[in-house]
C-alpha cells in the first residue's frame, strides 16, 4: 500500500484545540508542510504570539518561543541576531501584529531582519471573544463594534501587507487566502517562498494569510469561507505585493 | 590585564560587560546612560557580536528575551522612564526562567521627572516592577570598580540561577570618571544552557521558552519553583559592606553613590566625637537583613538612619530588618538633589539629642 497523505514531520501529535471550521489548523499546516518540503525542521526555530495561536509552541515541532503580545518580531530579532545560521518565524494574528505589534512588524521589517512572518488575519480579536481589530471591515459587528465598525469612531481597517511593502527592507510579502483548495495552494507556494527568501538571506518575509473565525463571525464554516471571499478579498486584494527575488507568482 | 584606567561609569560598564562574554546589546537612547549602547554599538562588531539599536524600550527588552532564550549572555540598558517600559519583558524573561542583566542607571521620577541622579526606583527594581510574583537579584554598585566587578558577577548570577539580573545605579555613577581595573575573575562552575531554543535535532527534548501555564495548579506549581529558586538566592547572594559598626552611636543605611556621602560624614562626626556606623546593601535583593539585625542590637546603637536619593523607599526593608529593635529614621533628597554631609550630621546629631 502506498502512503498519499500523512501529517507533516513538523507538526506534533498533539490534538489542535481550535474552533470548529477556524482556518488556523489549514494554515498551520501549510507552514509545517513548507518546513518539511525545504527539510528545515531542525534549523527552525518559531515564536508563538498572544491570540488564539497562543499554543502554537504545542504544535509546532521544533524548538519554540512564547512571546509577549505583539512582540514576536523583536523576539524574533534577538533569536536571528545571535543564531544567523537558523530559520526564525513568528506566527501572529491581526490583534497581535496589526494593533499592539504594529511598531514591533514595521521596524523589523525596516531593519531587514532575516526572518520570516506569517500574519493570520481574520479581521477579529478570537481569542479574548470577539472585539474589534485593526482590521475589522467597516460595518462588521463585533463585541466593541455593536453597531458595525463606523469609520468616524474607529476609523478605516489597516492594510498591512500594502503598508509594509513601502520599506527598503521587506524582501517578499504576499497576501494569500486559504477559503478554497486553489487559493490554499497559492498560500502554500507563498509560505514556503517567505521562507527560502530567508534562507538566501534577501531581507524581511511575510505572508498575510486570510483566515475566518465562525465562532466570533457567528456563521458557520461554509459560510464563513464565503463571508471571506465575498468580503475580505475586496478590501484586502491577493497577490504577491514585493519580491526583491523577482519572479512573482 | 590588571592595569588601572581611567573611565567614565558608563563605559566601564559596557567594558566590562564585554570582558564577561556579553555579545548582545539592544537598546534605546535616554539620558543618562547614552554612553553605554554607543560604547557596546563601536566595540561588539569588533568582538563578533551584534548590536541593536532597538525602536522602544519594549522591543529591545524584547529583543533580549529572544536573545536569552537561544542561549546568549545578553543585555539592556536604560534609565528609570525606559526602564519602567521595560517592565513587561522583564516579567515575562523572570517568569520563562531567562538569564540576562538589565543596567538602570537611575533618574529623578516620577513620569519624565528630569535627567540628575536618583534613588527613586528602588520600590521598582525591589519589588518586582513587572506583574506576577517574581524576584530580581538587585546589584547597587558605590563606585565605577565596583559596577565593572558587579557587572561581571551580576551575569554569572544570571546564568547561575536563569534569572534576571539588575544593576541598580545612578546617573552620577553613570557619568563620573575613576580609575579602574578590569580583574582576573576566578569563574564559577555555571549549569549548560541546555534548555535554550537552538534548532531541535532530537538529542534533547524539544525547547520551549515560555511563561504561559493555563492549568492554574500547573501556574501553582512554577511559582512554588520560581519561590524556591529566590529562597536559595537568599542564601547565597546577600552581600553588603558593613563600615565602622562597632561600638557606633548610629547605623545609617545608604547604598550606591549616597554611602559615599555617608563615609565622609563618618570622617566629619568621629571629630567631633560621634560616633556613626554604615551598613551599605550592596545587593538590595535580597535585602542583608541579618546584618542589620546583628549590628543595631548592640548596646551602644540608640537609632538607625536611612539616608537616600529619594523620600523614603529602602528604609521600609531598614525597618523590616530592624523589627523595631532600635527607632529607624529617615533623611532623603529627591529629584535629583543630592543630600550634603552637613545635613545628613545634623540629622545625626538630632537624633542623638532627641530633637528627630
Amino acid at each position: 500500500m502506498v502512503k498519499v497523505f500523512e501529517k507533516p514531520k513538523a507538526l506534533t501529535d498533539k490534538p489542535f484545540h481550535y474552533c470548529p471550521g477556524c482556518t488556523h489548523g489549514i494554515i498551520h499546516r501549510l507552514v509545517a508542510e513548507a518546513i518539511d518540503e525545504l527539510d528545515i525542521q531542525q534549523k527552525t526555530i518559531g515564536v508563538a504570539p498572544v491570540g488564539c495561536a497562543v499554543f502554537a509552541y504545542d504544535y509546532f515541532n521544533c524548538d519554540m518561543m512564547e512571546a509577549a503580545h505583539g512582540r514576536a518580531p523583536a523576539v524574533a530579532t534577538g533569536i536571528k541576531r545571535v543564531h544567523p545560521d537558523k530559520v526564525v518565524f513568528t506566527y501572529q494574528g491581526d490583534g497581535d501584529l496589526a494593533s499592539i505589534g504594529a511598531a514591533e512588524i514595521v521596524h523589523a521589517a525596516t531593519r531587514g531582519e532575516k526572518i520570516t512572518t506569517i500574519f493570520v488575519n481574520n479581521a477579529i480579536y478570537g481569542m479574548t471573544g470577539g472585539q474589534m481589530a485593526p482590521t475589522t471591515l467597516v460595518g462588521q459587528v463585533t463585541a466593541t463594534s455593536p453597531y458595525g465598525r463606523q469609520p468616524e469612531i474607529a476609523g478605516y481597517p489597516i492594510r498591512i501587507s500594502e503598508m509594509l511593502s513601502t520599506i527598503e527592507g521587506a524582501a517578499y510579502i504576499a497576501r494569500v487566502s486559504v477559503h478554497d483548495i486553489k487559493h490554499l495552494m497559492q498560500a502554500k507556494k507563498a509560505i514556503k517562498k517567505a521562507f527560502e527568501i530567508q534562507i538566501k538571506g534577501k531581507g524581511f518575509s511575510i505572508v498575510e494569510v486570510l483566515s475566518t473565525c465562525p465562532t466570533n463571525w457567528g456563521l458557520t464554516p461554509i459560510e464563513a469561507l464565503n463571508w471571506l471571499k465575498e468580503n475580505m478579498i475586496p478590501y484586502y486584494p491577493l497577490g504577491v505585493k514585493k519580491d526583491i527575488d523577482g519572479g512573482g507568482e | 590585564m590588571a592595569e588601572k584606567v581611567l573611565m567614565k561609569g558608563n563605559e566601564a560598564i559596557g567594558e566590562a560587560a564585554i570582558q564577561a562574554g556579553c555579545k548582545y546589546f539592544f537598546g534605546y537612547p535616554i539620558t543618562p546612560q547614552n554612553e553605554i549602547p554607543a560604547y557596546m554599538a563601536k566595540k561588539l562588531p569588533k568582538v563578533g557580536g551584534c548590536f541593536v539599536q532597538a525602536e522602544s524600550e519594549i522591543a529591545a527588552i524584547n529583543m533580549v528575551y529572544g536573545a536569552a532564550g537561544a542561549g546568549a549572555r545578553v543585555m539592556t540598558s536604560s534609565s528609570s522612564p525606559g526602564i519602567s517600559l521595560k517592565q513587561e519583558g522583564i516579567s515575562y524573561i523572570a517568569g520563562a526562567e531567562l538569564p540576562c542583566l538589565v543596567v538602570n542607571i537611575v533618574r529623578g521620577g516620577p513620569g519624565l521627572g528630569g535627567i540628575q541622579p536618583a534613588q527613586s526606583d528602588y520600590f521598582q527594581a525591589t519589588r518586582g516592577g513587572g506583574h506576577g510574583d517574581y524576584r530580581m537579584v538587585v546589584l547597587a554598585p558605590s563606585t565605577v570598580q565596583e559596577a565593572v566587578d558587579l557587572v561581571m558577577d551580576g551575569f554569572d548570577i544570571a546564568d547561575m540561577y536563569r534569572n534576571p539580573v539588575l544593576l541598580l545605579g545612578d546617573g552620577m555613577l553613570g557619568q563620573m570618571m575613576e580609575p579602574v581595573e578590569f580583574k582576573e575573575r576566578k569563574p564559577r562552575q555555571l549549569p549548560e544552557k541546555t534548555w535554550a531554543a537552538t534548532g531541535w535535532k532530537g538529542d534533547r527534548p524539544r525547547s520551549v521558552i515560555n511563561s504561559l501555564f493555563i492549568d492554574p495548579a500547573e501556574l501553582e506549581r512554577h511559582n512554588i519553583k520560581l519561590q524556591a529558586k529566590y529562597d536559595t538566592i537568599e542564601k547565597e547572594e546577600v552581600r553588603y559592606e558593613a563600615y565602622n559598626t562597632e561600638g557606633a552611636q548610629v547605623i545609617i543605611a545608604s547604598y550606591g553613590t549616597t554611602s559615599r556621602i555617608v563615609k565622609n560624614v563618618i570622617d566629619d562626626a568621629a571629630r567631633e566625637g560621634i560616633k556613626i556606623g554604615l551598613i551599605r546593601p550592596i545587593t538590595l535583593w535580597p535585602f542583608p537583613k541579618e546584618i542589620f539585625a546583628k549590628v543595631v542590637g548592640q548596646q551602644t546603637v540608640k537609632a538607625v538612619l536611612a539616608v537616600e536619593m529619594s523620600l523614603g523607599q529602602m528604609v521600609d526593608d531598614v525597618r523590616l530588618a530592624v523589627n523595631g529593635q532600635k527607632p529607624v529614621y529617615f533623611y532623603g533628597r529627591t529629584g535629583g538633589m543630592v543630600p550634603r554631609p552637613d545635613d545628613i550630621l545634623r540629622q545625626v546629631k538630632m537624633i542623638l539629642g532627641g530633637e528627630a
